[in-house]
């Protein structure tokens, strides 16, 4: 900021400078014209040299290259320094990648960053959080087992190689199962103390890729990894162009990373390592450069990574916005991605030696008395996490946010991948001439309502939907909330009549559920993007 | 409570009379917001829906509506030679217009919404809400003696081969209103054209008919006339000791045509309209023409109002105004015929260009749906329209016919733009498997 303040006082200067020069230099004569040419002369002359001058300086810096690290040595500022949004300061001089479009959806409940003392005792691995493995997947464990943390206990029958293992030890005490007999939760009652399965010895610096990729296959920690496009487990045999980690959440009341990953951040270092010698193209870290964000160094100081500073809007914390501003997907490419708590699960399995399937999870939500972080493990049952929390029994609960989470109830565990549990009042409630004149404040970013004039204000939003599904009428809407060059509503027409050629080109490969969810938050006919995206991605799937 | 227990009370059967239901529907979902909850996808929802985005349309046009019904008391007046400032004898004005208007917007809905209700029920989904903007521009770009019989039957072609022949709101390639007031132009040019040479019933001033005593002597003498309602005013005016509106009978002042400024223009450019009106009625709007297109400085506060809420695209808005200007200018470069030679900035005095700007070319259905799309749609809405206002010697006003002709072409737009994107997207394929394909980097691991 001195900096720049610096340079246009230096500019300003010369260019007062400039004119007392030539408001001292008097001519006899009293043409208007004749004046005001040899004003623009000097004027042109003064800022030639200037400018001249500039460039010399600039071609020496980079000469002697000094300006290496992005410093500018011109006295003009440049363009992106002008741009620059106000950052926080682990940024530094970096480079900042500044999206304009998207919204905030602030809501209240947001957890306090202190740690609750309930614990979970059931957990659950739950195949259906995999995305396209078969629905009965092989189970290799019996109720009534013991297993240890990192014990297998199920397989696909499609990917045999890719093992599904126990997040906490304890005793199998359920295989439940749902339609069609699909299995959907394999549960285990975890023991007070947990015990690990021994992970054999593993030379990182000197294995090969293969041998790596067979250790991760065994050890569990291939199931955190996630492909993009499709948002599935990656084939044993798949090399992606690159890893991207977000490591941080947007979405409404979305939980910390950078508080949750403390403690842990060894287990992060080792496990961008292990990754790194996974792709050979580079592992992407994005991190926020908002004002007022905290960033664990953890992060910012990663090494052997690349660090890509994002500030703005929701969904700018969405790893597939990041992917799309830093190295897009392209047809016949895939990346991979994972959160920042399953890199540490991953590095853990190197440095400690065990499966540490510990996990930070945010209890958020206008509905929970008293909204914080729990310390728990993947999967746990969120009846017992949330216990005595619920001030109404009728509220909606969701694993993960109120965007592209997931509606649970007390007996159901959370996700494999998400780390916040969110609740939401329901909104089966008439109300009248609730379409023109809304009684009670909402979330919205149409300019009909006076919410602009309360930019700070947190809301207490419902599931009601507040209208009925129509066909698309009003456009450039999504266009507007999205930060990447995807027209979403044309795309969404293409999956509908299934023109796979025109899907592809719209770019539905850069594209997962969570990235058009503020999409379909803001429709005003109420039409359910995500739900057509994934018909959409199933089919591209299909087709191979 | 009472009131939503009642209408749970009343709601017909859907099976048994779906017609009743999709009506029932219809009203209830206006008095209440249903109480649906999200299932799968986003937990919570904007509060924003159709009915509000099309009422807030709606809401823009009240100015216009308002101002356009005292017009047509004030042009009535005007070609008797009395109340000659606008807001003298403002009460028989308004309830002239009133009485003028309100059965043509009374009509088109009843026509409009009467065939969207029966295609709901046919189809077996609610009704949308497309008609409540259509239901209220139709009146508004009418000529204010269009006769009823000729307005329903443009309504009804506009709903059913504009509108559900495509599927529904949102489907239509075709802006409804302007594809009612094109049926009529087209079907009835005597009885809508603004010319006044037709020896025919002068749609642009209400409320005259020849007078028949004198119509068998040959002589054409157009005199007032008043029904019962009309009576029925004067009753209450009495009372209260206002003038009131009388017998009828009076005769047209001598010479007066009713001619909007466009016919004058096509005819003798500038000189010609600024002999008739002044500058200032043009743009306050105190001048013959369709019901809700002639006050501008209300137009720009809807259109204003439009942008604010982010209803409208202000992108078509801004291009279309760039197209007209850059036309006028043209137009005044080539100055061949008086009408060209109107000075750029008169040509937006007379006409529509605002109402088409603001409520006509922003209709998300029928404009681009692209951004880059608007920006093209819009410029070339007005360049194209000017050239139809100009140049066109059977109709001097263009808007109408440039909106649809870009309306059949705003698909055409939108597949370049959306070409463009695929292409960005398929050369940026090409520099990354560049990379990735060099052997260095594949075997470094």
């Amino acid at each position: 900021m001195d900096k720049r303040v610096s340079k246009f006082l230096i500019f300003s200067l010369f260019l007062f400078a400039s004119q007392t020069a030539f408001a001292q230099a008097s001519i006899g004569g009293s043409s208007y014209l004749l004046y005001t040419l040899i004003g623009v002369a000097v004027l042109l002359v003064l800022g030639l040299v200037i400018f001249v001058a500039d460039n010399l300086l600039r071609v020496e810096a980079k000469q002697m290259g000094l300006d290496k690290d992005g410093a500018n040595f011109s006295i003009f500022p440049s363009m992106d320094e002008i741009r620059r949004p106000a950052a926080n300061s682990s940024v530094g001089n970096a480079k900042i990648t500044n999206l304009k479009k998207g919204f905030d959806i602030l809501l209240e409940g947001e957890a306090e960053k202190k740690f609750d003392r309930t614990r979970a005792r059931t957990f659950a691995v739950q195949p259906k959080n995999f995305i396209g493995i078969s629905p009965i997947p092989k189970v290799t464990v019996a109720v009534g087992d013991e297993v240890k943390a990192g014990e297998v206990i199920m397989f696909d029958k499609k990917m045999p190689e890719v093992k599904y293992v126990a997040p906490v030890s304890g005793e199998v005490i359920a295989v439940n199962r749902g339609a069609k007999r699909a299995i959907t939760e394999v549960v285990i009652l975890a023991d007070n103390e947990q015990k690990y399965a021994a992970m054999p010895e593993f030379d990182l610096d000197n294995a090969s890729r293969t041998d790596l990729v067979n250790y991760l296959l065994e050890s569990g920690a291939w199931t955190h990894l996630r492909q993009r496009p499709y948002d599935t487990i990656p084939a044993a045999n798949a090399i992606p162009k690159a890893i991207f980690i977000s490591t941080f959440d947007t979405a409404p009341l979305a939980p910390c990373r950078s508080f949750a990953i403390q403690g842990k951040e060894a287990a992060f270092q080792k496990g961008l390592d292990v990754l790194n010698k996974l792709t050979p193209g580079k592992v992407h870290l994005g991190l926020n450069a908002k004002q007022g964000a905290t960033v664990s160094d953890a992060f910012a100081n990663a090494e052997g990574v690349e660090i890509n500073w994002f500030h703005g809007k929701h969904p700018v914390g969405n790893v597939g916005v990041q992917i799309h501003h830093t190295d897009p997907i392209c047809a016949g490419e895939t990346v991979w991605t994972l959160g920042v708590q399953d890199v540490a699960t991953i590095g853990a399995i190197f440095s400690e030696r065990r499966y540490d399937a510990s996990r930070v999870v945010a209890i958020t939500g206008a509905e929970f008395e008293n909204p914080s972080y729990v310390n728990t493990y993947l999967g746990a049952n969120i009846g017992e996490l949330v216990k005595g929390q619920l001030k109404d029994e009728k509220a909606r609960i969701i694993s993960g946010d109120v965007l592209s989470g997931q509606q649970k109830t007390v007996e159901n565990f959370l996700n494999f991948t998400d780390d916040q549990i969110t609740s939401v009042t329901e909104g089966d409630y008439y109300e009248m001439f609730g379409w023109l004149l809304p009684l009670t404040p909402r979330p919205t970013i149409s300019g009909t309502y006076p919410n602009f004039l309360f930019p700070d204000m947190k809301f207490k939003a419902d599931t009601n939907t507040h209208g009925e599904k129509r066909a698309f009428v009003v456009t450039g809407q999504y266009e507007s909330v999205l930060p990447m060059d995807i027209y979403p509503q044309h795309l969404m027409k293409a999956i509908l009549v299934n023109d796979f050629e025109r899907m592809e080109g719209l770019g539905i490969y850069e594209l997962s559920e969570e990235d058009l969810a503020l999409c379909e938050f803001v429709c005003t006919s109420k039409q359910p993007l995500q739900k057509i995206l994934r018909q959409g991605l199933e089919t591209m799937r299909d087709q191979g | 409570m009472a009131l939503l227990d009642f209408l749970k009370k009343i709601e017909p059967d859907k099976k048994e009379s779906p017609f009743l239901h999709t009506l029932f529907d219809g009203f209830f979902t206006f008095a209440y917001t249903p109480n649906h909850t999200t299932k799968g996808g986003v937990h919570i929802r904007d509060g924003m829906d159709l009915k509000r985005t099309m009422v807030h349309v709606v809401l823009a046009m009240q100015l216009c509506l308002v101002f356009g019904m005292i017009n047509i008391g004030h042009q009535h007046y005007q070609a008797l030679g009395l109340y000659p400032s606008f807001l003298s004898g403002l009460h028989l004005k308004l309830v002239y217009g009133l009485i003028q208007l309100l059965p043509i917007i009374i009509w088109t809905h009843l026509v409009g919404l009467g065939i969207e209700f029966w295609y709901a029920a046919k189809k077996g989904h609610a009704i949308e809400e497309g008609f409540l903007v259509s239901g209220m521009l139709i009146p508004l770009i009418m000529p204010p003696d269009i006769p009823i019989w000729i307005l329903c039957i443009a309504v009804a072609f506009a709903v059913i081969i504009g509108k559900e022949a495509f599927g529904g709101t949102g489907m239509n390639i075709l802006n409804v209103a302007l594809l009612a007031r094109v049926f009529v132009f087209f079907a009835y040019p005597t009885e809508i054209a603004g010319d006044t040479m037709n020896i025919g019933k002068e749609v642009w001033v209400s409320g005259f008919h020849y007078d028949p005593a004198l119509l068998a002597e040959g002589i054409k003498t157009q005199v007032s006339e008043y029904g019962w309602a009309h009576g029925l005013f004067d009753w209450i005016f009495g009372a209260f000791g206002w003038s009131t509106f009388g017998e009828g009978g009076v005769a047209m002042v001598d010479g007066f045509t009713g001619a909007t400024p466009l016919g004058l223009a096509a005819k003798g450019g500038w000189e010609a309209v600024t002999a008739v009106y002044t500058p200032t009625q043009m743009w306050w709007g105190g001048i013959p023409g369709s019901i809700g297109e002639t006050c501008k400085p209300f137009i720009i506060v809807g259109a204003l109002f439009l942008i604010a809420t982010g209803i409208a695209s202000w992108r078509i808005m801004v291009s279309m105004l760039l197209g007209a200007v850059v036309m006028c200018l043209i137009l005044n470069a080539w100055g061949a015929t008086p009408f060209m030679e109107v000075p750029w900035q008169y040509q937006f005095y007379m006409g529509s260009f605002f109402f088409a700007m603001a409520f006509m070319a922003t209709d998300p259905v029928t404009a681009s749906s692209t951004n880059t799309g608007k920006w093209i749609y819009g410029f070339l809405i007005g360049f194209v329209g000017m050239i139809v206002r100009v140049l066109n010697p059977a109709y001097p006003e263009g808007w109408m016919l440039a909106i649809l002709f870009m309306n059949v072409f705003a698909p055409l737009i939108d597949y370049y733009v959306l070409e463009a994107n695929v292409n960005r997207r398929l050369s940026r394929k090409k520099s990354i498997v560049a990379v990735e394909t060099s052997p260095e980097e594949v075997t470094a691991h």
